[in-house]
């Protein structure tokens, strides 16, 4: 019984990333209940805070239209990744898509980069949308650096939340999904300080925002526009760092034992 | 419950010749398949299937059939025994390079275009086929720039199968690939099926539609309760439902049943040659027999007044259900 060969080469794994993070980004751009709240919620909730209900006032030193800026950008950027990835990858496990995408020769690794990608590239239009209503309305001044660093972390945000989100999508079926990250999401925010100085939480709640990644995140974006924060920049990336390992390895482990039971 | 078929013809065409066996593209080998919650999906499972022709596998709920297609596609490990396709390991990538499918999906991505789908997957392969033609042979002129989310449920599986084609692959697996098609796109369906076997691929194909595996498949193989209940032509699947046995054999696969009026008493009909069962309901003879020539021969001499004559292939239906309550 002669059996045959395999003789062929497999397309680059790079070529095969650029094109689903370019299909991918597509797809999140046409869904409106991603794109418009992802992209709106931050959006709504700066203008609200930071530009109209804004009377000049300042937080240690700080204009309340800067300082706030920084939160939102985290918010920006976790919600993105959050629904993007988690909501996202929730949705294709679901339908079987996952599994028909498992079956072809896509490499798993272009698959996940490409929702990260996509997460950061949302992250990237809030922050400068952000950045245009602070500049225009808000009277916000910022240097190319604190620009650059604003976008930068921008980017670098996504990866803990997105870890987050495999978790997420991993543990919570589709049609729980967006409301169980509701849960998450708002109240991770608020409690991690993005909505108001951490100072102006209760104390026990004060003392409890460390172990949420959003603070951690926080505070290294209002390090980067000099806002007054707490800690050092090496213990917050130390700590999201952390948390993206332990939350890629549950997600691994949740995957692989969802695997061996199918 | 039978129906007349002009079977006879085509599946006598479509059979490959035994002397000129093709080599085998993909195999389950001892293949016993449990769950985590002790299902016992596959149970010591052996099969193969050859360069070129179309296989299909047929079976109840709830038979194993796409736990068999999921472990060709390394989307799943066998407790014991041996999955080979191309003489690989499925789960090594280099495999999925030369395998495509359709999967009972719920979904795609809805707000992707039809265009764009087809682009992505044709990006994973190394020679895929070109898109014009994917979209020729999966009859979706017309409707590259609609989103998935906009097609009719049988556009859908159009789609799906367009994106099984897309690597131009050299075996295809299709788990119930016209689910919800109706009966034109069905046979459209088929004829791109049947033009991809003649391209050399081999196609593996999951169905509840009898009729389906009938009109299309070289080779079918029955499952019941994760084994093999049997395998054969279609024309000898049906001839084993017919005569109870498992092993097809020359004569089994002549079996047909005579249904007429005629005066000639039960036990002249017994002695007909090769009669194995007789009935008669409401002035109509129902006779079964391996060789109806010979029979119909003296019955026609024997009773010059017989009339309402009908000759009935077994449908492949009775087969199925005869041979997977036979299991049971």
């Amino acid at each position: 019984m002669s059996t045959a060969t395999l003789p062929l080469t497999a397309p680059s794994t790079f070529e095969i990333f650029l094109s689903e993070t370019r299909y991918e980004f597509l797809r999140m751009l046409r869904t409106r209940t991603y794109s418009l709240s992802v992209i709106g919620f931050p959006v709504m909730f700066y203008i609200l805070f930071g530009l109209l209900l804004n009377r000049g006032e300042h937080i240690g030193g700080v204009a309340v239209s800067r300082y706030l800026l920084g939160g939102y950008s985290v918010f920006g950027a976790m919600g993105a990744a959050l629904f993007g990835v988690g909501v996202g990858l929730a949705g294709d496990l679901s339908a079987g898509w996952l599994e028909l995408k498992r079956s072809s020769p896509m490499p798993p690794l272009a698959y996940l980069l490409a929702k990260c990608c996509t997460a950061m590239a949302f992250g990237v239009i809030i922050v400068s949308i952000l950045l245009t209503l602070g500049i225009a309305f808000g009277h916000a001044r910022f240097s190319a650096t604190e620009i650059a660093s604003l976008l930068g972390l921008t980017l670098a945000f996504a990866i803990p939340f997105a870890c987050m989100g495999l978790v997420v999508a991993m543990l919570v079926p589709m049609n729980s999904a967006p409301g169980v990250t509701n849960l998450i999401y708002l109240p991770m925010s608020f409690l991690g300080g993005l909505w108001l100085p951490i100072d102006m939480l209760p104390t026990f709640l004060k003392h409890f925002a460390p172990v949420l990644p959003t603070y951690h995140a926080g505070q290294l974006m209002f390090i980067a526009l000099n806002a007054p924060a707490y800690g050092s920049a090496l213990t917050h990336w130390l700590y999201l760092a952390g948390f993206s390992c332990v939350m890629l390895g549950i997600a691994s482990l949740l995957f692989h034992r969802s695997e061996q039971k199918s | 419950m039978s129906a007349v078929l002009d079977i006879t013809e085509p599946t006598a065409t479509r059979t490959i010749p035994a002397t000129r066996q093709p080599e085998v593209v993909a195999s389950l080998t001892g293949v016993t398949k449990r769950y985590a919650n002790g299902v016992l999906a596959l149970d010591n499972l052996s099969l193969s299937l050859r360069r070129g022709e179309i296989v299909a596998l047929l079976g109840p709920n709830g038979a194993g059939k796409s736990t068999a297609v999921k472990l060709m596609l390394g989307l799943s490990s066998p407790t014991s025994g041996l999955v080979r396709v191309f003489g690989a390991d499925p789960r090594d990538p280099a495999a999925r390079l030369r395998t495509g499918a359709m999967l009972q999906v719920g979904s795609a991505p809805l707000m992707l275009r039809v265009r764009e789908h087809i682009t992505m997957f044709r990006t994973y392969y190394p020679a895929p086929m070109p898109y014009a033609q994917i979209i020729k042979a999966a009859g979706l002129d017309g409707l590259e720039d609609r989103m998935f989310g906009q097609l009719s449920g049988g556009q859908k599986q159009r789609m799906l199968f367009a994106l099984a084609l897309a690597g131009n692959s050299d075996l295809i697996f299709l788990d119930e690939p016209t689910v919800g098609l109706d009966i034109e796109a069905r046979r459209g369906l088929w004829t791109q099926i049947r033009a991809l076997a003649a391209l050399g691929k081999t196609v593996l194909l999951t169905t509840h539609y009898l009729e389906e595996a009938d009109a299309l498949a070289h080779r079918i193989i029955v499952v019941n309760q994760g084994r093999v209940v049997c395998e054969g032509t279609p024309a000898e699947v049906k001839s084993m439902g017919a005569t109870g046995s498992l092993t097809p054999s020359p004569s089994a696969t002549a079996t047909r049943t005579i249904r007429c009026a005629t005066t000639l008493p039960p036990t002249t009909l017994h002695a007909l040659p090769g009669v194995t069962e007789i009935q008669v309901h409401a002035g109509l003879s129902t006779i079964i027999t391996s060789k109806p020539e010979a029979a119909l021969r003296e019955m026609l001499a024997l009773d010059t007044s017989l009339h309402s004559l009908e000759v009935i292939a077994p449908a492949l239906e009775d087969a199925f259900l005869a041979l997977t309550s036979k299991a049971q």
